[in-house]
This record gives structure tokens, sequence and C-alpha cells, in this order.
């Protein structure tokens, strides 16, 4: 299950912000490892809602820090 | 029983003429950067900007809407006297009463039109075209002139690097007159008042502040639906606009909302932001004469124009340029 979200996390953060697959693993933080700005996190945030149906509101968007912040989230938010 | 009687309309409305009045300095990032923590790398890869105008002293409200007014009377052909109403969209004029409306068309040499400021934040112009569209499909006007001016300079903490970089001055405007075919179609407006803080002069301050995260995702989600719904009523697709005008609030919305769209591979999208920064109501008008003067679009082109901002409010049209 946790697979499932960080591949297609993976495949989000390739899509909108050029990381490479192989970089999204969880300890990474978005901004200071992946190079992800803070615009680049709205689009990630609004990715997540179009694949996994899981909305993340802007005041939770500033408590995701790490590519595994936001696995987790996914994972709690699931319907 | 008396009938109210009601004054015969023309069938369409069209623009005559654009004009842009652009400030004289021109302020590039590496001079930002010598007075705040910014770098013309980090301004550009967030916002797109390379440049920006900011006005000088002389250059106020009044003076810049003056300017951009006189330009676009000039390209229409008209004479003053022939201009019934006038419409100043602004959200910067920081002494409300009188509004400039008024004084604007004196200046101009416009005789008694009826005259009124309209803040409607930076969608602030495209909402003045509609009314003034609608003025002359309802016969309460024969020509009108619309102008979008801002001093976001004036409203801009010039030291917060979050507002100081995107904000900027200018003013645009449009004269609009009667057409057999129309050449402005239905205006889509709306807003989307529960997000009122999201852009705000909080009350106390002087100054500016913007959420740019709830702002970003609001703009680059919720207006594609509005762009789509402006092209369906005025009866057009993506595949028949030449020009993709919104709001220059931040090139990667403009990429953004383009890229969701799917025009033609020929559709000139203006990113007059590069040049320009943001200037809230006035954008619109100074990115489609920056594109005519270019000769990157030319008259008779179909464009389709955005404004998005502060309330926050938004609307669009689709519209043939002059």
């Amino acid at each position: 299950m946790s697979q499932d979200i960080q591949t297609g996390l993976a495949e989000i953060l390739e899509e909108v912000a050029g990381v490479a697959p192989a970089d999204a693993t969880p300890e990474k933080s978005f901004t200071e490892d992946l190079d992800v700005d803070s615009l680049s996190m709205v689009e990630i945030a609004t990715a997540v809602e179009d694949k996994f149906g899981v909305a993340i509101p802007d005041d939770e968007l500033g408590n995701i820090k790490t590519v595994g912040d936001a696995i987790s989230y996914i994972q709690k938010n699931q319907g | 029983m008396t009938t109210i009687q009601l004054k015969q309309g023309a069938p369409g409305a069209r623009i005559l003429g654009l004009g842009g009045y652009r400030p004289r300095r021109r302020v590039t990032n590496d001079e930002l950067a010598q007075t705040m923590d910014t770098s013309d790398e980090w301004i550009q890869a967030r916002v797109g900007i390379a440049e920006r105008r900011w006005a000088s002293d002389d250059e106020t409200l009044v003076e810049m809407a003056v300017a951009a007014g006189g330009k676009a009377l000039a390209a229409s052909g008209l004479d003053p006297d022939q201009v019934d109403l006038v419409i100043v969209a602004s959200a910067s004029l920081r002494a409300p009463i009188p509004g400039i409306g008024p004084q604007v068309a004196h200046r101009l040499g416009i005789p008694r039109p009826g005259a009124f400021d309209l803040n409607a934040g930076c969608a602030g112009f495209c909402y003045a075209l509609g009314v003034a569209s609608d003025a002359i499909r309802a016969g309460s006007a024969r020509y009108a002139l619309v102008v979008g001016a801002e001093r976001l300079t004036d409203v801009t903490d010039l030291t917060d690097r979050s507002t100081a970089v995107i904000f900027a001055d200018g003013a645009g405007a449009a004269v609009v007159g009667p057409a057999d075919e129309p050449a402005i179609g239905p205006v889509v407006w709306g807003s989307d008042g529960d997000q009122h803080t999201a852009i705000e002069i909080a009350a106390g301050s002087s100054t500016m502040t913007m959420a740019g995260q709830a702002v970003y995702r609001w703009a680059t989600t919720k207006l594609t639906d509005t762009l789509v719904e402006a092209m369906e009523s005025a009866g057009v697709g993506p595949a028949d606009i030449d020009v993709f005008a919104p709001h220059q609030a931040n090139l990667r919305i403009v990429e953004s909302m383009t890229k969701r769209l799917g025009f033609g591979e020929d559709t000139v999208v203006a990113r007059d932001i590069v040049q320009s920064g943001n200037t809230s109501a006035a954008s619109v008008p100074l990115a489609l004469t920056a594109l005519l003067e270019s000769g990157e679009a030319k008259s008779g082109d179909l464009a389709l124009v955005l404004g998005y901002g502060a309330g926050l409010t938004f609307a669009g049209q689709v519209l043939r340029l002059p």
C-alpha cells in the first residue's frame, strides 16, 4: 500500500518538479533535498488530490516536509 | 398605465482602440537584490519576472490613466466628445473620495460622461469591459473608455520580498463602441468571497499581503472552468483562440492555464509579466497592447482574456482585437 503511494507520489514529483523517481525516497525533504518550492508544493497537492482523492489544504501542506510525511498523510486520509 | 420606454442599444460591442502607459523607471531583479534577500534566479524561478516598472512621483494614477486613455482614444479615431461613459478600474487608490473616473474624463476632454471607479482587484479591467460592453448593448452608452490603472508600489511594502518583487505600476485602456457584428463575447464573472483575506490590505495596515499558496492553488484549479465557460458562451473553442492574455500575476500560472486549456500551436500567449511584473487591473490591456506593438498579435485576432485577484474575483471574455 505505502509502496503504491510512494510510486504514485514519485510520478507526481517527476511530472511537477522534474525529480528523478529514484530520488523520491521517504526521508527526503521536499525543499531541502529535492529543490521543490512552495508553489510546486501546491501543484503536488493538486496532483495528489487528482491521483489519490486526498485533499491537502494549505494549512496541512505546511506540515508536510518530507516525502514520508506526504505518504503518511495520504495513507491516513485515503477513503 | 404609463409604460416605461427603453433605449435601443447596439447589437454588439467591440474594442475600437487600445493604449498603455508604462512608467519610465525600470527596476531589475538585480536592483531589488541589493536591498532585500533575493536574487534574479529566485524571482525568475518563482514568478517569472525579469524586470518591472515602478512609477515616479509625477506618474500618479490619474496621469497614467490619462496617458493610457489618450492613446486608446487616438487609436480608436474617436473625438473625446463622442465618449459618454468612463470606467477606471483600480484597487490602489489611496484616497477613494472622489473616485478618479470623472477627473480622468475631464483631463481627456470628455464632456460630462457617466464616470466611476470600479474595484474588482486584478479582475477590474475585465469586469469594467463587461460593464461597458453591456451598457453599449443596452443603450446606456454609445462609446465607453475603460481604463485599468494601478500604483501598487503605493500599497506594497517595498522591503518585503514576498510582494515587492511581484507588484508594479502602469495603466492600460480600451475604447469600446457599438458593432453590428459582436466583437466582445459575454463576460463570465464571479467571486469566491470566502477567500477575501487571501489578498488584502488588513485593517490598520497600509500595505498588501498575499497568501501566495492559496491564490496559486485557486488560480490554477478553479479558473480553468471560467476560461472554458467564456469560450463556450461566445461560441468558440480553444482552437479558435489566436491570443491568450490572462492577468499577469505569475508566469507559472500563465503556463499552467495554457497547458490545461489545449490551445492550437499557433496561439500566442501573453507573457508581459516578464517585463512588467504584476500590474493588477492594468495587466490585461498592457499585455494586449504589447502584443499588438510587437506584431505578435494583429488586428482581427480572437483573444481570450481573464482577470482575477483580490476578492477573490474573476472575469473573462472572448474579444476581437482592434
